[in-house]
């Protein structure tokens, strides 16, 4: 099992580098810089030492050689200090640059998921991944990336400079060295699996945030407040008793090789003094090599502290590639069609579908709808009406049998086209975050503003925009806080006006508008349907009347068919159902 | 901020034990280099092998008991960093949950999701490396000043230099940096928006191709977004070198004074070789301390967006009276001339609305789009305050109830229906946990939910996901009517709650809430007049004022905007022979 973990990890790192190749160049430059910084660091200790040499004693200081070294320590901590800062500039870039790609391929991603997936996960954790996780990857990767390679380039570098002055010393170093690195191992593997049992218990943490902080008006209303408290400090308590051991565990590691350094500090004292005893090494040797000592051993301290936070991050990468890395609803096939126009002929024939294989919620249904004609969906709530439209648009493909439109399966054009070719209007209405105009011209933001203005007037909503504080460049914000639920229908038709579909679908399209305003966009609606194949949703059966076929819905099928007058004299369900429109009156 | 440092009160003695650990340990580190110095002077300057072995002996003991009191403190820092995270978190939950409506609409749940997590945990890391270095690095600097001033005080001169210039760097940066980490967030928040509105809104952005502009959209608010992170981190990069050159030129002087003062034998080689290390120390502990200010100026921007919320306090004041103070003789509800006009919009949602609703009444309330119905029965609960004039429940100023108290009097079903995980009977049972079965059933079969419930398999107890995605618009609805039935209030609001139910069902729906109570003032918001028009009274709204109120048969003969509403649903012909 720690096999496939450790593969596991190794993949996510891998495709993290390839995230990296490209930005290349800045990769060079940030390893050239580090280079350059590590080498000039480890010369300052031998300068200094060589210093410290030509002060033997009373009497016995060479002032110009200390003079000609002191200017090359100025030298070099001043190249120093700009290498340094150039190096930081281009981990900076890639960093974030990386988080960046990341997270477009992760929203693209989510563009490109089956509505099925959308449906059935919480958006909280979705959300999570693409901010939480990619922000914590950066901070790992930001600080993993500085530190691991200037880490190793300085353990690497000191060594060699260690060699230069002493090898038996830096024998004794080397010796010791593998013993921080196995503790830095040891302790990692540990806390990885903490780690990701932190960013799951989060992502479930999360959810239940986002649930409640939604439905916060309910939970008022209820008096719910104790209750939710109580399931919350339940999943807050399990996350704090994990997030206490994942940090505790990881921060040992800076201790644990801490204590190593000592060991090295101490043996390369030990063995140096009694090589300066021996007459061996001088003095500023062995200031200089426990310089060395230190610098050799800070890196393993980092490095194991860049580990912990780089198993975080991987974690974290994980979940963040785990979402890119869903599949894709079935893409388009390469040969699909996509035509401009479409004349609105709709044909299902033998339709199974449902959400969940196990339960079918749509049997052998069969439909023929002539370009033009009017559809009305009626039938209890419940009875798969918006089940029909989301196969219609293909938000779901279906299970077995086929749509048609125009004699062609629908899964034989591109979802573009074929979604181009509906203009659709739902109940929960939808209001992306921009302005009233960029809304209503969303199908085509080139549309004239003549003609934006008359879809406006004919939904009626025109006197309304025209009294936002900033009209039509008011903007809207959070799905249409300040709109009532009829204002942004109201947008909604605008918008759907605007984008001169072949084929409508209308779910209960008007529920939220009063009848009166509704009345008064009728005359829209009329023209708008004019000639177009329209799928109607409505419980108001005033404006189900007029249509030419009327489809009643019970339990995902077809009970019966045909217009107002033929079914009204077939007294079946749907007579039932029109007259329950006045059984009000008898109670 | 300082209001956080409540949550660490209960951490306290961990939060005060972190840093005095490290603070030992930090003790053992500095007197390395005076043994060190010991062997030089000593050891090697007498030749005493044992002198160098017993000295050697003390380092490891040194590093031994630095561990020890190291890893002590890494474990009260973490249990102090994660409980203090734990409970700010439930603090911050418990507050939000006292918002008022008025107050969640500013804020947004966006926000205040983000504020919950990735804040929240930012600040815990924040903490954790607070408690391990605040004191440490400081220290370490200071201590390593002191321990030089120890060896030679006219050399140690330099740190006192140096040290004050360091700071300056170190705060500078720090101070510029903190600023633009706030903007970091903002924007981060702006991508959070964008990636929810894609998932909420995936239908409608499919169903007009936008998958591409969106795309196109949320690279746009990314590059912001990196833009602003790597200026950030331009500013921050600046620390390390810059420290670097300055303890460099330190050395440099360093070494320059200690030529001359062994020259004149004040000093000896050794000593010299120890004021270096300190100084190095020194270098050493000021790049933990900017990665730990990057760090800290991170976590105090979020620290800060915390306490924003924390800070804010619920603005609707409590009340005193409790239900047993209801005057039984008083009518369930009374509007004095209310007024309403919600933050931050100019225009008034409710003018002038006087009317009265006596017990066991129902009163239906129709109007068009946008005019004041929801505003109207908002005030009853006490959702929004007034802006003028005053709402009586009971007989009493709804401001004078305890929240729980006029909450438990009024139950209410909102147009946005809102399920949470869990079961059916569980959502249910909000509206009274200790309902039995038979209650329960029966505020199902009330709310004409009884049917698809009773067609799972597993009944009432079939699973709820979150926000009741796996139900359908209708379905959802009823679940909240019998959920606001089982409470049983003296007052039951219906807010276009039946919006997705076909007539049949919403005409059985108002039959059975009568048959329920007879005594419960009901209040219907519809669109509807099929809905309203069997009610005591009906309120007809247009524009935010109260144009008409009276039975269908006066409306009807007397009210304009009634006709209109009643005629266009029920077009004259059908009206006659229905």
């Amino acid at each position: 099992m720690d096999k496939s973990k450790r593969a596991a990890q190794a993949r996510v790192l891998r495709r993290v580098l390839r995230y990296l190749g490209r930005s290349r160049a800045y990769l060079a430059a940030s390893l050239l810089l580090a280079l350059a910084t590590v080498l000039l660091t480890l010369y300052i200790p031998k300068l200094t030492g060589e210093a410290v040499d030509r002060m033997l004693g009373p009497g016995q200081v060479d002032f110009a050689g200390v003079a000609a070294v002191i200017a090359r320590i100025l030298v070099c901590a001043a190249v120093t200090g700009a290498c340094q800062w150039l190096m930081s500039l281009c981990n900076n870039k890639m960093t974030f640059e990386v988080v960046r790609d990341i997270r477009n391929d992760a929203f693209a991603k989510i563009e490109r998921l089956p509505l099925g997936y959308i449906d059935s996960h919480p958006w909280g954790e979705i959300e999570s991944r693409v901010i939480a996780d990619a922000d914590q990857f950066a901070d790992g990767l930001l600080m993993g990336f500085t530190q691991l390679f200037s880490g190793v380039v300085t353990i690497l570098g000191t060594l060699v400079f260690m060699l230069t002055v002493d090898a038996r010393i830096t024998l004794a170093v080397v010796v010791i060295t593998p013993v921080s690195l196995l503790v830095a191992a040891f302790i990692s593997k540990r806390t990885y699996v903490l780690f990701r049992r932190q960013s799951e218990l989060r992502g479930e943490q999360t959810a239940f945030i986002n649930e409640m902080i939604e439905g916060q008006k309910v939970v008022k209303a209820f008096g719910r407040k104790e209750a939710v408290e109580e399931e919350f400090d339940r999943i807050n308590e399990r996350l704090s008793a994990c997030s206490l051991r994942a940090v505790f565990f990881s921060s040992i590691t800076n201790p644990a090789t801490r204590f190593v350094n000592s060991l090295v500090y101490t043996c390369v004292g030990l063995v140096g003094a009694l090589a300066v005893v021996r007459g061996t090494l001088s003095v500023g040797q062995l200031a200089a090599f426990l310089r060395y000592a230190n610098q050799y051993t800070k890196p393993f301290n980092e490095i194991s502290g860049v580990i912990a936070e780089l198993q975080n991050a991987i974690a974290c990468a994980e979940r963040v590639f785990e979402l890119i890395d869903e599949d894709p609803q079935t893409p388009d096939a390469p040969d699909a069609a996509s035509p401009s126009a479409f004349h609105g002929e709709v044909t299902l024939q033998d339709v199974d579908f449902g959400y969940v294989p196990a339960r079918p919620l749509i049997q052998g249904l069969n439909l023929r709808v002539q370009p033009g004609q009017k559809v009305a969906i009626v039938g209890p709530t419940g009875c798969g009406k918006t089940t029909l439209i989301n196969l219609l648009m293909r938000f779901y493909d279906v299970d077995r049998g086929a749509i048609f439109v125009d004699g062609k399966d629908a899964r034989s054009y591109t979802r573009r086209s074929l979604r181009d070719g509906y203009g659709m209007v739902l109940q929960e209405t939808w209001l992306r975050s921009g302005t009233v105009r960029e809304n209503i011209t969303m199908a085509d933001p080139s549309i004239p503003e003549e003609e934006m203005l008359s879809a406006a007037r004919a939904c009626h909503i025109d006197s309304f925009i025209r009294r936002l504080p900033q009209g039509y460049d008011t903007p809207v914000a959070r799905n249409g806080e300040g709109f009532s639920q009829g204002q942004r229908q109201l947008l909604c038709i605008a918008r759907v006006m605007m984008s001169r579909p072949y084929m409508l679908i209308l779910d209960e399209a008007t529920s939220s508008i009063d009848t009166r305003t509704e009345l008064k966009i009728q005359e829209a609606f009329n023209a708008l349907m004019e000639g177009r194949t329209s799928f109607i949703v409505a419980h108001r059966l005033s404006t189900i009347r007029n249509a030419d076929v009327i489809l009643v819905m019970k339990d995902g099928s077809i009970i019966e068919q045909g217009d107002h007058e033929t079914l009204m004299a077939a007294r079946g369900f749907y007579y039932d159902l029109y007259q329950s429109q006045f059984l009000g009156k008898a109670i | 901020m300082r209001s956080l440092l409540v949550y660490l009160k209960k951490y306290r003695r961990d939060a005060i034990l972190a840093p005095a650990f490290k603070l030992l340990e930090a003790l053992f580190e500095l007197a390395v280099p005076l043994v060190m110095a010991g062997v030089i002077d000593v050891g090697i300057a007498q030749g005493d092998t044992g002198y160098i072995l017993r000295m050697c002996g003390l380092l490891v003991l040194l590093g031994v008991a630095g561990l020890a009191v190291s890893i002590t403190a890494q474990f009260f820092a973490a249990r102090a960093a994660t409980g203090f995270a734990a409970g700010l978190r439930r603090a911050l939950f418990g507050r939000i949950q006292e918002f008022s409506f008025s107050q969640m609409d500013l804020f947004g749940t966006d926000t205040l999701v983000t504020r919950m997590t990735s804040d929240i945990s930012q600040v815990q890391s924040g903490l954790n490396l607070t408690l391990r270095l605040f004191l440490r690095s400081p220290f370490i600097v200071f201590g390593s000043m002191v321990m030089a001033f120890t060896v030679d005080a006219r050399s140690a001169r330099v740190f006192a230099a140096t040290i004050p210039l360091l700071a300056v760097v170190v705060f500078g940066v720090m101070l510029i940096s903190l600023p633009l980490y706030g903007k970091v967030q903002t924007r981060l928040d702006g991508i959070m928006t964008a990636t929810r509105e894609n998932l909420s809104g995936a239908r409608v952005i499919r169903a007009f191709g936008q998958e591409d502009r969106e795309e196109e959209r949320f690279r746009a608010q990314n590059a912001e977004l990196t833009r602003t992170q790597k200026f950030v981190g331009r500013i921050s990069a600046l620390m390390n070198p810059l420290t670097y050159v300055m303890v460099n030129i330190a050395t440099a002087v360093l070494i320059q004074r200690g030529a001359v003062r062994v020259d004149s034998g004040i000093l000896t080689q050794g000593q010299v070789i120890a004021l270096l290390n300190y100084m190095s120390q020194i270098l050493v502990e000021l790049i933990k301390m900017a990665n730990f200010i990057i760090q800290m100026t991170k976590a105090s921007a979020c620290a800060r967006r915390v306490a924003d919320v924390l800070e804010t306090e619920p603005d609707m004041p409590d009340g005193s009276l409790s239900l047993a103070d209801a005057d039984p003789n008083a009518p369930a509800v009374a509007f004095h001339g209310v007024s309403l006009s919600y933050k931050g919009s100019s225009g008034r949602a409710l003018e002038d609305v006087s009317f009265t609703a006596r017990r066991g009444e129902t009163v239906g309330i129709i109007g068009g789009t946008g005019s004041g119905k929801s505003s109207l029965v908002n005030l009853i609960p006490r959702f929004y305050d007034a802006t003028s004039g005053s709402v009586e429940v009971l007989g009493h100023d709804v401001r004078a109830y305890r929240e729980e108290e006029l909450r438990r009097a009024v139950g209410v079903v909102l147009q946005k229906a809102e399920l949470f995980k869990g079961t059916i009977a569980g959502n249910v049972r909000w509206g009274n946990e200790s309902a039995t079965d038979e209650e329960v059933d029966s505020a199902l079969a009330a709310a004409q939910a009884k049917e698809f419930v009773d067609s799972r398999a597993e009944g009432s107890t079939a699973p709820v996901e979150q926000s009741g995605r796996n139900l359908s618009g209708g379905q959802k609805q009823r679940l909240t009517i019998a959920r606001a039935l089982l409470k049983k209030p003296e007052i039951l609001i219906l807010d276009d709650s039946a919006s997705a139910l076909d007539f049949a069902t919403d005409a059985r729906l108002r039959a059975a809430i009568r048959e329920a109570s007879r005594d419960m003032t009901t209040f219907i918001v519809s669109q509807r007049a099929a809905s309203v028009q069997h009610a005591d009274q009906i309120l007809v709204l247009d524009d935010g004022r109260l144009v008409a109120r009276g039975t269908h048969e006066e409306l009807l003969a007397s009210s304009p905007v009634y006709q209109e509403i009643y005629y266009s649903q029920f077009p004259k012909e059908d009206a006659a022979h229905g």
